[in-house]
């Protein structure tokens, strides 16, 4: 029978993409869909109800939990952190959810999305406009997505739990490159 | 009449959504681990699902961070007694999510409850002595992608398989694939998506015992994976790795057809007291 040879959070594939957080559309332009890329450095998460709270915060000119320029946006919600981890377990949730609010957070600077699934019209107008890009992570692979996170801030909003605003810093995080 | 204490349920309700929100089930990792002739970058994709299994394995981590709400499908014998049995599937609810994702809210408020309650709780009275509880963890984004079509008879067989194929078409990028696919068919409304849910249950590569319901659930199977989706969306030859039907007796002037998608992480597990 044959068995792939992957094994604990080992990653086999050859010359993935390098990407650094946060980038800009110079960095953007060169992905090609398709391509896996590895992301080094800052990405926020941000889900249903903190993105509802952002766009509601744009829309009435507030302080923004992070500084949305060039900025990149995790949708996810992880699990609580066992004991001595950094973080718990996070995959990325369906990124269709967030297409209502995603073009107001593009015009205000978001470059970098990173989901699962796919997006509207709307927001792939708005990718290409102003030069974003949209990551597909692998969906439920979140054990292996907590093993990439080397540090774990919360931001704001921790009322909504799971669902807070978490500043995270990853290291050779697998993504591909759905829309740019 | 046999008495099967809380506290004994409780506790083997407790250790069995706790392993089951680690370990998803084996055969999806087997098939994952075994993908062949599939290029670039479905290999690497259905790669890091194997990795990740093993990880949340070997490590004892949630393999993924969506722990679902809990669903129980409960066979409860006639010659058994289970004082609170309700209140003691959510007691072992709050205790097994303790260290798991809090995902159930108030569906107008959004207000989270806090502790993963309530489950969602399916009873059957069944003859004998034994209590029987089988657990799914459901998340959101197969969930959501699942669908109910409440089809004529003049439909038949052609407009079961164009539905199927219709929520897969729109849903299946969203959900996880691959996909295990459950389709309810027949009874009224809630009939077809309970049959839809507990066909996730059976064993995958184990098809329904009724030929022509075999039948059509390999032609529907070999249909959804020359959809293109593949693993993780990402273009592929692998987006179901189950096609399952339950059927119904229905109403002479009905033909529901509810489809059930659920993604790559199928957690589920079964106690018998």
């Amino acid at each position: 029978m044959p068995q792939s040879a992957a094994r604990d959070g080992e990653i086999l594939i050859a010359d993935p993409v390098k990407l650094s957080l946060p980038t800009d559309t110079h960095h953007i332009k060169d992905l090609l869909p398709g391509a896996m890329v590895l992301l080094d450095g800052v990405i926020y998460t941000a889900r249903d109800q903190a993105h509802k709270r952002i766009a509601a915060a744009i829309a009435s000119g507030e302080k923004l939990p992070f500084d949305l320029n060039n900025a990149a946006i995790y949708y996810c919600g992880p699990t609580p952190a066992a004991q001595g981890r950094i973080i718990g377990s996070c995959g990325p949730t369906t990124s269709s959810r967030m297409d209502a609010y995603t073009p107001l957070l593009i015009e205000h600077g978001l470059k970098v999305m990173i989901g699962k699934g796919v997006r509207s019209d709307k927001v792939v107008q708005a990718i290409k406009k102003h030069g974003a890009v949209y990551l597909t992570a692998i969906g439920g692979a979140a054990a292996l997505y907590q093993s990439k996170v080397t540090s774990c801030e919360l931001v704001a909003y921790s009322d909504l739990g799971c669902e807070a605003v978490y500043k995270l810093t990853v290291k050779d995080f697998p993504v591909f490159v759905s829309t740019v | 009449m046999k008495t099967i204490p809380p506290s004994e349920i409780r506790s083997k309700l407790t250790e069995l959504i706790n392993d089951c929100l680690i370990v998803p089930d084996r055969s999806v990792t087997a098939a994952l681990d075994n993908i062949s002739a599939s290029g670039e970058p479905e290999r690497t994709a259905a790669e890091l699902i194997v990795a990740n299994n093993r990880t949340a394995e070997s490590q004892r981590l949630y393999c993924c961070q969506d722990t679902g709400q809990a669903l129980f499908f409960v066979k409860l014998g006639d010659e058994v007694y289970c004082p609170d049995l309700i209140g003691t599937i959510n007691a072992a609810v709050r205790d097994a999510y303790k260290t798991a994702r809090k995902s159930v809210a108030d569906p107008l408020t959004r207000i989270n409850t806090g502790d993963n309650s309530p489950a969602i709780i399916e009873t059957e009275p069944t003859r004998g002595d034994t209590l029987e509880i089988t657990f799914l963890a459901k998340g959101a984004g197969s969930e959501n992608m699942s669908r109910l079509y409440m089809l004529t008879p003049a439909d038949g067989e052609t407009g079961i398989i164009n539905s199927v194929i219709d929520a897969v078409e729109r849903g299946g990028r969203n959900a996880c694939p691959p996909l295990v696919i459950g389709v309810g068919i027949g009874g009224v409304t809630e009939t077809a998506c309970s049959l839809s849910k507990r066909a996730l249950l059976r064993p995958v590569g184990q098809n329904n015992a009724r030929a022509d319901v075999a039948a059509l659930e390999k032609t529907l199977l070999e249909k959804i994976n020359g959809l293109g989706i593949g693993v993780a969306a990402l273009g592929g030859e692998l987006t179901a790795l189950a096609v399952n039907i339950e059927t119904a007796p229905t109403h002479i002037g009905m033909l529901p057809v509810a489809v059930n998608l659920q993604c790559h992480s199928l957690r589920h597990g079964t106690v018998k007291f």
